[in-house]
Protein backbone atom coordinates (compact mmCIF):
# COMPACT_ATOMS: atom_id res chain seq x y z
CA UNK A 1 0.00 0.00 0.00
CA UNK A 2 0.49 3.41 -0.25
CA UNK A 3 1.10 4.02 3.48
CA UNK A 4 3.21 6.04 5.72
CA UNK A 5 6.23 3.00 5.60
CA UNK A 6 6.87 3.58 2.37
CA UNK A 7 9.51 6.25 3.02
CA UNK A 8 12.22 5.89 0.62
CA UNK A 9 13.18 8.87 -1.10
CA UNK A 10 11.29 11.16 0.89
CA UNK A 11 12.68 14.79 2.10
CA UNK A 12 12.46 16.59 4.70
CA UNK A 13 12.94 14.52 7.74
CA UNK A 14 16.00 16.18 8.83
CA UNK A 15 19.57 14.56 9.48
CA UNK A 16 20.05 10.98 10.32
CA UNK A 17 20.75 10.85 14.77
CA UNK A 18 22.98 7.95 15.95
CA UNK A 19 23.02 7.60 19.76
CA UNK A 20 25.88 7.28 21.65
CA UNK A 21 26.12 4.30 23.58
CA UNK A 22 22.36 3.12 22.79
CA UNK A 23 20.72 0.23 24.68
CA UNK A 24 18.82 -2.37 22.99
CA UNK A 25 15.02 -0.99 24.51
CA UNK A 26 15.06 2.35 25.43
CA UNK A 27 12.48 1.48 28.00
CA UNK A 28 10.66 -1.26 30.17
CA UNK A 29 7.18 -1.58 27.78
CA UNK A 30 9.66 -1.67 24.57
CA UNK A 31 10.77 -4.96 26.12
CA UNK A 32 7.73 -5.81 26.68
CA UNK A 33 5.98 -5.15 23.75
CA UNK A 34 8.54 -6.86 21.18
CA UNK A 35 8.70 -9.98 23.58
CA UNK A 36 4.23 -10.06 22.94
CA UNK A 37 4.91 -9.43 19.39
CA UNK A 38 7.74 -12.35 19.01
CA UNK A 39 5.62 -14.58 20.79
CA UNK A 40 1.90 -13.76 19.41
CA UNK A 41 3.63 -14.29 16.14
CA UNK A 42 4.61 -17.66 17.32
CA UNK A 43 1.10 -18.69 17.64
CA UNK A 44 0.71 -19.14 14.60
CA UNK A 45 -2.62 -16.94 14.14
CA UNK A 46 -1.08 -14.59 11.77
CA UNK A 47 2.33 -14.42 9.82
CA UNK A 48 5.46 -11.38 9.51
CA UNK A 49 3.58 -10.38 6.50
CA UNK A 50 0.20 -9.87 8.14
CA UNK A 51 2.22 -7.77 11.00
CA UNK A 52 4.08 -5.53 8.54
CA UNK A 53 0.59 -4.93 6.95
CA UNK A 54 -0.80 -4.43 10.29
CA UNK A 55 2.05 -1.98 10.79
CA UNK A 56 1.77 -0.05 7.99
CA UNK A 57 -2.01 -0.04 8.02
CA UNK A 58 -1.46 2.95 10.38
CA UNK A 59 -2.68 6.39 9.82
CA UNK A 60 0.10 8.33 7.71
CA UNK A 61 0.10 10.74 10.19
CA UNK A 62 0.16 8.49 13.05
CA UNK A 63 3.07 5.84 11.93
CA UNK A 64 5.08 9.09 11.43
CA UNK A 65 4.57 10.34 14.87
CA UNK A 66 4.90 6.88 16.55
CA UNK A 67 8.67 5.59 17.80
CA UNK A 68 8.81 1.98 16.44
CA UNK A 69 7.54 -0.22 19.42
CA UNK A 70 4.71 2.05 19.42
CA UNK A 71 4.03 1.17 15.67
CA UNK A 72 4.43 -2.22 16.91
CA UNK A 73 1.95 -1.70 19.86
CA UNK A 74 -0.73 -0.41 17.83
CA UNK A 75 -0.03 -2.93 14.90
CA UNK A 76 -0.15 -6.30 17.64
CA UNK A 77 -3.61 -4.79 19.28
CA UNK A 78 -5.02 -4.72 15.96
CA UNK A 79 -3.77 -8.22 15.21
CA UNK A 80 -5.42 -9.48 18.02
CA UNK A 81 -8.89 -7.82 17.72
CA UNK A 82 -9.39 -8.97 14.45
CA UNK A 83 -8.41 -12.52 14.74
CA UNK A 84 -10.81 -12.52 17.42
CA UNK A 85 -7.99 -13.50 20.65
CA UNK A 86 -9.37 -10.89 22.07
CA UNK A 87 -11.76 -7.78 22.80
CA UNK A 88 -10.63 -4.06 23.12
CA UNK A 89 -12.37 -4.03 26.27
CA UNK A 90 -10.28 -7.10 27.29
CA UNK A 91 -6.96 -5.13 26.92
CA UNK A 92 -8.17 -2.25 28.26
CA UNK A 93 -8.96 -3.90 31.75
CA UNK A 94 -6.21 -6.64 31.31
CA UNK A 95 -8.89 -9.38 32.49
CA UNK A 96 -10.19 -11.93 30.36
CA UNK A 97 -13.90 -12.08 30.09
CA UNK A 98 -14.74 -14.43 26.55
CA UNK A 99 -12.92 -18.03 27.13
CA UNK A 100 -9.22 -17.99 25.45
CA UNK A 101 -9.58 -18.80 21.20
CA UNK A 102 -7.58 -22.00 20.30
CA UNK A 103 -3.83 -21.28 19.05
CA UNK A 104 -2.14 -23.71 17.15
CA UNK A 105 0.83 -23.35 18.99
CA UNK A 106 2.67 -21.57 22.41
CA UNK A 107 6.32 -20.17 22.67
CA UNK A 108 7.62 -21.66 25.83
CA UNK A 109 10.74 -20.87 27.45
CA UNK A 110 12.17 -24.26 26.71
CA UNK A 111 12.26 -23.84 23.29
CA UNK A 112 12.75 -20.27 22.73
CA UNK A 113 16.56 -20.76 21.77
CA UNK A 114 15.97 -23.75 19.55
CA UNK A 115 13.17 -22.55 17.45
CA UNK A 116 14.49 -19.17 17.19
CA UNK A 117 18.29 -20.60 16.60
CA UNK A 118 16.81 -23.36 13.93
CA UNK A 119 15.14 -19.81 12.22
CA UNK A 120 11.72 -19.57 10.42
CA UNK A 121 12.98 -20.20 6.61
CA UNK A 122 10.44 -18.37 3.61
CA UNK A 123 11.70 -20.36 0.75
CA UNK A 124 9.71 -23.10 -0.49
CA UNK A 125 9.88 -25.16 -3.58
CA UNK A 126 9.50 -23.46 -7.01
CA UNK A 127 6.03 -24.22 -8.22
CA UNK A 128 7.18 -22.97 -12.08
CA UNK A 129 10.43 -22.13 -13.94
CA UNK A 130 12.50 -18.76 -13.33
CA UNK A 131 11.03 -16.10 -15.76
CA UNK A 132 14.42 -14.46 -15.26
CA UNK A 133 18.19 -14.84 -15.15
CA UNK A 134 21.11 -13.10 -13.75
CA UNK A 135 22.02 -10.35 -16.86
CA UNK A 136 17.88 -9.83 -18.16
CA UNK A 137 16.80 -6.17 -18.04
CA UNK A 138 13.88 -6.00 -16.56
CA UNK A 139 11.10 -3.01 -15.25
CA UNK A 140 9.80 -2.61 -11.95
CA UNK A 141 5.95 -3.03 -12.32
CA UNK A 142 3.95 0.41 -12.60
CA UNK A 143 1.28 -1.21 -9.55
CA UNK A 144 -0.77 0.43 -6.30
CA UNK A 145 -2.21 -1.99 -4.72
CA UNK A 146 -4.24 -0.90 -1.68
CA UNK A 147 -2.85 -4.16 0.15
CA UNK A 148 0.55 -5.40 1.30
CA UNK A 149 2.95 -4.98 -0.89
CA UNK A 150 6.93 -4.66 -0.85
CA UNK A 151 7.59 -2.73 -4.06
CA UNK A 152 8.58 0.38 -3.04
CA UNK A 153 7.29 3.47 -4.83
CA UNK A 154 10.26 4.82 -5.70
CA UNK A 155 11.32 1.91 -8.26
CA UNK A 156 8.27 1.39 -10.31
CA UNK A 157 8.33 2.03 -13.44
CA UNK A 158 12.26 1.92 -13.40
CA UNK A 159 14.56 -0.13 -15.76
CA UNK A 160 17.07 -2.73 -13.84
CA UNK A 161 19.13 -5.76 -14.50
CA UNK A 162 18.58 -9.05 -12.30
CA UNK A 163 21.89 -9.28 -10.26
CA UNK A 164 20.73 -12.63 -8.47
CA UNK A 165 18.05 -15.56 -8.62
CA UNK A 166 17.39 -16.51 -5.07
CA UNK A 167 14.88 -19.30 -5.41
CA UNK A 168 11.04 -19.03 -4.60
CA UNK A 169 9.86 -17.48 -1.27
CA UNK A 170 6.62 -16.89 -0.03
CA UNK A 171 5.01 -13.86 -1.26
CA UNK A 172 3.91 -11.64 0.60
CA UNK A 173 1.33 -9.87 -1.33
CA UNK A 174 -1.07 -13.00 -0.52
CA UNK A 175 0.41 -14.06 2.45
CA UNK A 176 0.29 -11.40 4.45
CA UNK A 177 -3.99 -11.81 4.12
CA UNK A 178 -3.82 -15.43 4.35
CA UNK A 179 -4.53 -15.80 1.20
CA UNK A 180 -1.96 -18.59 1.16
CA UNK A 181 2.09 -18.91 0.29
CA UNK A 182 1.68 -19.15 -3.26
CA UNK A 183 5.62 -18.87 -3.53
CA UNK A 184 7.54 -16.95 -6.44
CA UNK A 185 10.91 -16.19 -7.52
CA UNK A 186 12.74 -13.94 -5.75
CA UNK A 187 15.57 -12.00 -7.97
CA UNK A 188 18.19 -9.15 -6.63
CA UNK A 189 17.50 -6.48 -9.48
CA UNK A 190 19.78 -3.65 -9.62
CA UNK A 191 19.00 -0.30 -10.79
CA UNK A 192 21.38 2.92 -11.72
CA UNK A 193 20.62 5.65 -9.26
CA UNK A 194 20.58 8.28 -11.55
CA UNK A 195 17.40 5.94 -13.88
CA UNK A 196 15.63 6.26 -9.92
CA UNK A 197 16.33 10.30 -9.41
CA UNK A 198 17.46 11.41 -12.51
CA UNK A 199 20.51 13.53 -12.92
CA UNK A 200 20.76 15.96 -10.48
CA UNK A 201 20.18 13.22 -7.47
CA UNK A 202 23.00 10.94 -8.87
CA UNK A 203 24.85 9.80 -6.22
CA UNK A 204 26.93 7.95 -8.31
CA UNK A 205 26.19 3.73 -7.92
CA UNK A 206 23.25 1.53 -7.70
CA UNK A 207 20.39 0.53 -5.39
CA UNK A 208 19.17 -2.50 -5.46
CA UNK A 209 15.81 -4.04 -4.18
CA UNK A 210 14.85 -7.62 -3.61
CA UNK A 211 11.82 -8.14 -6.12
CA UNK A 212 9.60 -11.10 -6.25
CA UNK A 213 8.88 -12.06 -9.60
CA UNK A 214 5.00 -10.96 -10.10
CA UNK A 215 6.64 -7.32 -9.70
CA UNK A 216 8.43 -7.43 -12.63
CA UNK A 217 7.97 -6.85 -16.20
CA UNK A 218 10.72 -7.98 -18.90
CA UNK A 219 12.62 -4.81 -20.20
CA UNK B 1 10.39 14.46 15.17
CA UNK B 2 9.58 12.37 18.26
CA UNK B 3 11.80 9.64 16.99
CA UNK B 4 15.36 9.92 18.39
CA UNK B 5 15.35 8.26 21.43
CA UNK B 6 12.57 5.62 21.04
CA UNK B 7 9.88 6.44 23.16
CA UNK B 8 6.43 6.84 22.72
CA UNK B 9 6.07 10.00 20.35
CA UNK B 10 3.12 12.20 21.41
CA UNK B 11 5.32 12.09 24.90
CA UNK B 12 3.10 11.53 27.44
CA UNK B 13 1.79 13.98 30.39
CA UNK B 14 3.28 14.03 33.74
CA UNK B 15 6.53 13.39 31.75
CA UNK B 16 8.04 10.80 34.77
CA UNK B 17 7.86 6.80 34.34
CA UNK B 18 7.32 6.12 38.22
CA UNK B 19 5.72 2.78 38.72
CA UNK B 20 3.29 1.36 40.55
CA UNK B 21 -0.11 3.50 39.88
CA UNK B 22 1.63 6.79 38.37
CA UNK B 23 2.29 4.47 35.25
CA UNK B 24 2.29 6.76 32.07
CA UNK B 25 -0.27 5.46 29.61
CA UNK B 26 1.62 3.50 27.56
CA UNK B 27 3.25 1.38 30.10
CA UNK B 28 -0.41 0.45 31.88
CA UNK B 29 -1.54 -0.45 28.26
CA UNK B 30 1.31 -2.90 27.83
CA UNK B 31 1.28 -4.49 31.23
CA UNK B 32 -2.47 -5.33 30.96
CA UNK B 33 -2.12 -6.54 27.51
CA UNK B 34 0.52 -9.37 28.82
CA UNK B 35 -1.65 -9.51 31.73
CA UNK B 36 -4.25 -10.37 29.39
CA UNK B 37 -1.91 -12.64 27.10
CA UNK B 38 -1.07 -14.53 29.93
CA UNK B 39 -4.05 -15.34 31.19
CA UNK B 40 -5.47 -16.38 28.06
CA UNK B 41 -2.83 -19.28 28.14
CA UNK B 42 -1.36 -17.51 24.64
CA UNK B 43 2.03 -16.49 26.09
CA UNK B 44 4.43 -17.77 28.70
CA UNK B 45 5.77 -15.12 30.57
CA UNK B 46 9.01 -16.91 31.21
CA UNK B 47 9.14 -17.02 27.61
CA UNK B 48 8.57 -13.31 27.28
CA UNK B 49 11.73 -12.85 29.73
CA UNK B 50 14.09 -14.97 27.39
CA UNK B 51 13.30 -13.55 24.40
CA UNK B 52 14.21 -9.81 26.12
CA UNK B 53 17.65 -11.35 27.60
CA UNK B 54 18.30 -13.15 24.26
CA UNK B 55 18.15 -9.54 22.44
CA UNK B 56 19.73 -7.81 25.11
CA UNK B 57 22.64 -10.28 26.22
CA UNK B 58 23.40 -12.42 23.49
CA UNK B 59 22.43 -11.84 20.06
CA UNK B 60 24.22 -8.60 19.11
CA UNK B 61 26.55 -6.93 16.72
CA UNK B 62 29.89 -8.78 18.33
CA UNK B 63 28.81 -12.28 16.34
CA UNK B 64 29.07 -10.55 12.86
CA UNK B 65 31.93 -9.08 13.77
CA UNK B 66 33.42 -12.75 14.29
CA UNK B 67 32.34 -13.39 10.52
CA UNK B 68 34.11 -10.63 9.71
CA UNK B 69 36.93 -10.95 11.15
CA UNK B 70 37.03 -14.84 9.89
CA UNK B 71 36.53 -13.65 6.49
CA UNK B 72 39.65 -11.55 6.68
CA UNK B 73 42.18 -14.05 8.01
CA UNK B 74 40.81 -17.11 5.95
CA UNK B 75 40.27 -16.57 2.23
CA UNK B 76 38.42 -19.80 1.94
CA UNK B 77 36.17 -19.03 4.14
CA UNK B 78 35.79 -15.14 2.80
CA UNK B 79 34.62 -17.00 -0.79
CA UNK B 80 32.10 -19.09 0.85
CA UNK B 81 30.67 -16.48 3.05
CA UNK B 82 30.12 -14.43 -0.12
CA UNK B 83 29.05 -17.17 -2.43
CA UNK B 84 26.69 -18.19 0.12
CA UNK B 85 26.49 -16.57 3.75
CA UNK B 86 23.61 -18.19 5.60
CA UNK B 87 25.31 -21.92 5.41
CA UNK B 88 29.33 -20.29 6.27
CA UNK B 89 27.69 -17.98 8.86
CA UNK B 90 26.34 -20.94 10.61
CA UNK B 91 29.80 -22.63 10.17
CA UNK B 92 30.78 -20.27 13.15
CA UNK B 93 27.46 -21.66 15.41
CA UNK B 94 25.57 -17.91 14.28
CA UNK B 95 22.29 -17.69 12.42
CA UNK B 96 18.33 -18.28 12.82
CA UNK B 97 15.77 -15.80 13.09
CA UNK B 98 15.84 -13.07 10.87
CA UNK B 99 19.18 -14.09 9.41
CA UNK B 100 17.67 -17.05 7.50
CA UNK B 101 18.57 -15.79 4.16
CA UNK B 102 21.86 -13.81 4.57
CA UNK B 103 23.80 -12.08 1.86
CA UNK B 104 27.10 -10.89 2.29
CA UNK B 105 28.43 -8.39 0.65
CA UNK B 106 31.71 -6.87 0.20
CA UNK B 107 33.55 -3.63 0.48
CA UNK B 108 36.15 -2.64 -1.68
CA UNK B 109 37.94 0.42 -2.74
CA UNK B 110 35.83 0.37 -5.88
CA UNK B 111 32.15 -0.21 -4.21
CA UNK B 112 31.08 0.88 -0.84
CA UNK B 113 27.93 -0.81 0.22
CA UNK B 114 25.62 0.13 2.55
CA UNK B 115 22.10 -1.45 3.84
CA UNK B 116 18.66 -0.36 4.70
CA UNK B 117 15.04 -1.57 4.91
CA UNK B 118 12.89 1.52 3.62
CA UNK B 119 9.69 -0.10 4.15
CA UNK B 120 10.30 -0.76 7.77
CA UNK B 121 12.74 -2.38 9.77
CA UNK B 122 14.71 -5.53 7.80
CA UNK B 123 17.71 -6.13 9.83
CA UNK B 124 19.95 -9.05 10.32
CA UNK B 125 19.41 -9.79 13.83
CA UNK B 126 21.36 -12.91 14.19
CA UNK B 127 24.50 -11.27 13.18
CA UNK B 128 24.16 -7.69 14.43
CA UNK B 129 21.53 -8.22 17.17
CA UNK B 130 17.84 -6.09 17.13
CA UNK B 131 18.61 -2.74 15.13
CA UNK B 132 18.93 1.01 16.39
CA UNK B 133 16.39 3.44 16.60
CA UNK B 134 17.80 5.44 13.89
CA UNK B 135 17.74 2.53 11.19
CA UNK B 136 14.15 1.97 12.32
CA UNK B 137 13.26 5.79 12.02
CA UNK B 138 12.30 7.51 8.79
CA UNK B 139 15.38 9.45 8.24
CA UNK B 140 17.44 7.00 7.59
CA UNK B 141 15.23 5.22 5.70
CA UNK B 142 14.08 8.06 3.45
CA UNK B 143 17.85 9.24 2.59
CA UNK B 144 19.87 6.21 2.21
CA UNK B 145 18.67 5.51 -1.14
CA UNK B 146 18.37 9.04 -2.18
CA UNK B 147 21.67 10.58 -0.31
CA UNK B 148 23.62 8.11 1.11
CA UNK B 149 27.05 10.05 0.55
CA UNK B 150 25.15 12.88 2.56
CA UNK B 151 23.81 10.32 5.47
CA UNK B 152 28.19 8.66 5.08
CA UNK B 153 29.46 12.41 5.74
CA UNK B 154 26.84 12.51 9.08
CA UNK B 155 28.42 9.36 10.01
CA UNK B 156 31.81 10.84 9.94
CA UNK B 157 32.46 8.55 6.47
CA UNK B 158 33.96 10.44 3.66
CA UNK B 159 34.42 8.34 0.42
CA UNK B 160 36.51 9.56 -2.82
CA UNK B 161 34.11 10.44 -5.69
CA UNK B 162 34.89 7.71 -7.66
CA UNK B 163 34.08 4.98 -4.87
CA UNK B 164 30.86 3.58 -6.38
CA UNK B 165 28.11 3.28 -3.72
CA UNK B 166 25.80 0.44 -3.63
CA UNK B 167 22.19 0.67 -1.35
CA UNK B 168 20.72 -2.56 -0.17
CA UNK B 169 17.13 -2.18 0.13
CA UNK B 170 16.04 -5.21 2.41
CA UNK B 171 12.60 -5.77 0.49
CA UNK B 172 11.98 -9.05 1.34
CA UNK B 173 13.46 -11.91 3.49
CA UNK B 174 16.97 -11.89 2.09
CA UNK B 175 19.41 -10.00 5.36
CA UNK B 176 22.42 -8.23 4.19
CA UNK B 177 25.69 -7.80 6.08
CA UNK B 178 28.34 -5.35 5.06
CA UNK B 179 31.70 -7.26 4.58
CA UNK B 180 33.96 -4.38 5.47
CA UNK B 181 37.73 -3.51 4.03
CA UNK B 182 40.38 -4.76 6.25
CA UNK B 183 42.46 -2.00 8.17
CA UNK B 184 46.25 -1.14 7.38
CA UNK B 185 48.46 -2.15 9.53
CA UNK B 186 46.40 -5.37 11.16
CA UNK B 187 48.66 -7.64 9.37
CA UNK B 188 50.08 -9.85 13.23
CA UNK B 189 46.58 -9.17 14.80
CA UNK B 190 44.92 -12.06 16.13
CA UNK B 191 41.06 -13.21 14.87
CA UNK B 192 39.61 -11.67 18.01
CA UNK B 193 41.72 -8.33 18.12
CA UNK B 194 40.90 -8.27 14.71
CA UNK B 195 37.29 -8.78 15.59
CA UNK B 196 37.37 -5.92 18.22
CA UNK B 197 37.44 -3.67 14.81
CA UNK B 198 34.40 -4.59 13.35
CA UNK B 199 31.56 -2.47 14.22
CA UNK B 200 28.07 -2.74 13.74
CA UNK B 201 27.93 0.38 11.13
CA UNK B 202 31.08 -1.00 9.55
CA UNK B 203 29.02 -4.30 8.62
CA UNK B 204 25.75 -1.78 8.24
CA UNK B 205 27.39 0.43 5.56
CA UNK B 206 27.41 3.29 7.71
CA UNK B 207 30.99 3.15 9.53
CA UNK B 208 33.94 1.69 8.46
CA UNK B 209 36.21 -0.82 10.65
CA UNK B 210 38.29 0.81 12.98
CA UNK B 211 41.85 1.19 12.52
CA UNK B 212 43.85 -0.78 15.26
CA UNK B 213 44.26 1.53 18.43
CA UNK B 214 41.47 3.87 17.18
CA UNK B 215 38.62 4.84 19.42
CA UNK B 216 35.26 2.87 19.90
CA UNK B 217 32.72 3.34 17.97
CA UNK B 218 28.88 1.62 17.67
Amino acid sequence: MNGAQDLGGSHGFGPVLPEENEPVFHAEWEKRVFALAMAMGFTGTWNLDGSRAARESLPPAQYLASSYYAIWLEALEAQIRAHGLATPEEMRSGRSVQAPAPIARILTADILEPRFRAGFPSDRPAEAPARFAVGDGVMAKVMNPVGHTRLPRYVRGRMGTVEAVHGAFVFPDSNAYGRGENPVWLYTVGFDAAEIWGPDADFGGRITIAAFEPYLDPA
Amino acid sequence: MAHDHGHSAPHHHGGDHDHGSDLAPVEARVRALESLLVEKGYVDPAALDALVEMYETKVGPHLGARVVARAWVDPAYRERLLADATPAIAELGIGGRGGEHMVVVENTPETHNMVVCTLCSCYPWPVLGLPPVWYKAPAYRARAVIDPRGVLEEFGVALPATTRIAVWDSTAETRFMVLPMRPAGTEGLTEEALASLVTRDAMIGTGLALAPGGKSKP
